[in-house]
């Protein structure tokens, strides 16, 4: 594990406000998708997961066809497709457009997406601002912070960090109210809104016979960002198409439900190509680019490429015993919880952090609530077999292998086993036939020390099988 | 820029060759259950209310021009283009501007107005829900700029779900550049998790079904 990762997740431990945090978030998460996925709620519940999986997984086996098919009708409609290979080339394609137009100020609604290829750093960069209006993002923007959730993004901050953020960054008063720092957010942003050139917003599904971007959301800050600026751009992973539009009485049941325990989110927001001619607002360029930033280097694995179904829904953050307590910061990408921990190492790589698909019991919490029913354990059992093997191949994690080769001779060889049993016994005494907390400093080996550090030893019992055995 | 790039990737990862034809894909799933009328009314309402909306549920064009009268109360309004607004009498609503054909000048009145009127498309029953596409009689802003949104609906349009919009529109896309589905007050939960509603969009929203 690296040291990062290791200091990270023994900060968030020891923070018992922010364990407290985490623990009432997704607990209040759990329970709203609980109520909303109930027989009597959604009896149909369970085929909905059917089908959502099965549509997920033929457009991602035919994915070529169904990316032709959306660009053909996103062209018939009056937009235009970009497709793009890595962050570099979508900041390149929105600075030569904003250069064109002489756009200044992009107003964001919110997308991973976008956090994925660090959209707005790049954009700042070239002095083109970019500001994120929903309101968890815009808190995390100016406190310059990733999202700490999926679908709660500042779920680790308390109302007085948002009031000492807003006074210090805004100058406003300090407000602790979250009714009041709700409407400070609102006239600011709605300043951008009106005075912004450019809309950047992400998709939640891109539906291939309608070439149309779909975004759900609650607060209003993506229809703003799509329908008030002169342009409209959306982000997306090639993965996120869905074949027809009808398609979508099955996706948008399962992703509310699954996100907050919502039925449908306040807004659902269908947008196919710029204002046409008879109506009366909306945009009058209509931009969708097509990401892959590593997308396909996922889709040549036949049993992990269902990683590509996700829909970003969070469900499977809020039920992961081991987000419940090391958060969402201590991932090392913007992706976090059990689907982080099976994309992060799909797009950059098992090297990035060799111990992540380890940070799981393999409970099976996420597989059992994932709206499109990804095997997510599974997932992370291929992983885990393919940074062993990585190592294996590169001559890496020498010491484990001789530890296990050791092990090996050692259950080769019953004398020897039944003396290390014997030593072991005799070396660790149990304190009053309790469990053991330390071991004296001959066997406090770093291995030992860490897996010490979280539980207790059970002590040695007074006779071992053998010698009940052979004394039967 | 990257696009045969891109899908020579897809391709390649994938094992198919381009233009090769796909299997037939799952079949649609709608399922639109039978409910009467009467039953579909009470259930659109009864879901608004409980997203905090406010409802009314109204016999006659004048019984609906009263309610929003009574809401607006003097408010500066722009209403929608939509004929059966007028049909009602409610664009002679002291206060309530309409027939905006440009967009900058819609856009001005939107953000300065107190209240916005619309019609809707459809409504969905099963959800609370508002179905607004936009044209020369819905524009986008008038439901999203002003903090009260007054939608008032006949009764007709008045469907049973999600299933039954998509079996009806099964192509929204060649109707219009945007749908937009409005599922009670904009609201957030994104600091403690505590409700606030009135984000970026109306804090505050009224259904009325007429008939």
């Amino acid at each position: 594990m690296s040291a990062d990762f290791d200091d990270k997740i023994h900060n968030t431990l020891a923070n018992p406000n922010l364990q407290l945090a985490i623990y009432s978030a997704t607990g209040r998460l759990i329970d709203h998708r609980r109520h909303a996925v109930t027989r009597e709620a959604l009896p149909d519940y369970q085929e909905l997961r059917t089908q959502a999986n099965a549509l997920k997984r033929h457009v991602i086996e035919n994915l070529d066809h169904y990316l032709e098919q959306f660009e053909a009708n996103v062209l018939a409609h009056g937009g235009k497709v970009v497709y793009c290979k890595d962050g570099a080339e979508v900041a390149d394609f929105i600075l030569s457009l904003a250069k064109e137009r002489g756009a200044e100020l992009i107003v964001k609604s919110k997308s991973m997406t976008t956090e994925e290829i660090d959209l707005n750093e790049r954009l700042h960069h070239h002095r083109l601002e970019s500001v994120e209006t929903d309101l968890g993002e815009y808190i995390l923007q100016l406190a310059r912070q990733r999202p700490y959730h999926i679908v709660a993004p500042a779920l680790h901050l308390t109302r007085y960090d948002v009031g000492d953020l807003f006074a210090r960054t805004l100058g406003v008063a300090n407000e602790t109210l979250p009714e009041k720092q709700t409407l400070i957010a609102r006239s600011v942003l709605r300043r951008k809104f009106l005075a912004a050139d450019i809309g950047i917003s992400g998709a939640n599904f891109l539906v291939a016979d309608s070439g149309a971007v779909v975004l759900v959301e609650n607060e209003g800050n993506a229809r703003l960002t799509t329908s008030a600026p002169n342009i409209h751009i959306a982000v997306a992973g090639i993965e996120k198409l869905i074949p027809r539009a009808q398609d979508l009485a099955v996706f948008l049941k399962l992703l509310g439900r699954s996100a907050t325990g919502q039925a449908l989110t306040v807004y659902t927001s269908f947008l196919s190509g710029p204002r046409r001619e008879s109506e009366i607002d909306g945009p009058q360029e209509f931009y969708v680019v097509l990401l892959d930033n590593g997308r396909t280097k996922l889709l040549a694995d036949r049993a992990k490429r269902q990683s590509l179904y996700c829909i970003r829904c969070g469900a499977c953050l809020n039920h992961c015993p081991v987000y419940r307590k090391i958060g969402g910061h201590s991932f090392p990408w913007v992706y976090s919880g059990p689907i982080g921990a099976i994309i992060t190492p799909q797009f950059l790589g098992v090297k990035h952090e060799p111990s992540l698909p380890f940070a799981s019991s393999l409970c099976g919490a996420c597989a059992e609530v994932c709206p499109v029913k990804i095997d997510i354990p599974q997932v992370l059992l291929d992983l885990r077999a393919e940074v062993k093997k990585t190592e294996l191949r590169e001559g890496t994690g020498w010491l484990e292998r001789l530890a296990f080769r050791l092990w090996a001779w050692v259950m080769c060889h019953p004398r020897v086993y039944e003396l290390a049993g014997m030593m072991a016994a005799a070396m660790a005494p149990a304190e009053n036939g309790g469990w053991l907390r330390r071991v004296p400093p001959g066997m406090n080996l770093p291995p030992v020390r860490a897996w010490l550090d979280q539980r207790d030893l059970p002590p040695a019992p007074p006779h071992s099988f053998r010698d009940l055995w052979r004394k039967r | 820029m990257s696009r045969d790039h891109v899908l020579h990737k897809v391709r390649t990862a994938l094992g198919r060759t381009a233009g090769q034809a796909i299997a037939e894909p799952p079949p649609v799933r709608l399922r639109i259950p039978v409910v009467d009328q009467d039953a579909r009314v009470a259930s659109l309402l009864r879901k608004v209310e409980a997203l905090a909306g406010k409802t009314c549920r109204a016999a006659t064009p004048a019984e609906a021009h009263a309610y929003v009268a009574s809401v607006l109360d003097g408010k500066s309004t722009i209403a929608s283009n939509a004929p059966f607004l007028r049909e009602c009498g409610i664009l002679e609503i002291a206060g309530v501007r309409s027939g905006q054909t440009s967009a900058s000048e819609l856009r001005m009145l939107c953000s300065t107005a107190d209240a916005g009127i619309t019609s809707a498309d459809y409504a969905l029953a099963d959800t609370g829900t508002l179905v607004m596409l936009s044209s020369r009689d819905e524009a986008r802003l008038i439901s999203l700029l002003p903090p009260v949104h007054i939608a008032v609906v006949p009764k007709d349009r008045i469907l049973t779900s999600l299933d039954e919009l998509f079996a009806i529109l099964p192509d929204p896309a060649a109707q219009t550049s945007s749908m937009v589905l409005i599922t009670g007050p904009s609201r957030t939960a994104d600091i403690e998790q505590i409700l606030v509603r009135g984000v970026h969009g109306p804090g505050e929203i009224h259904v009325v079904v007429l008939g």
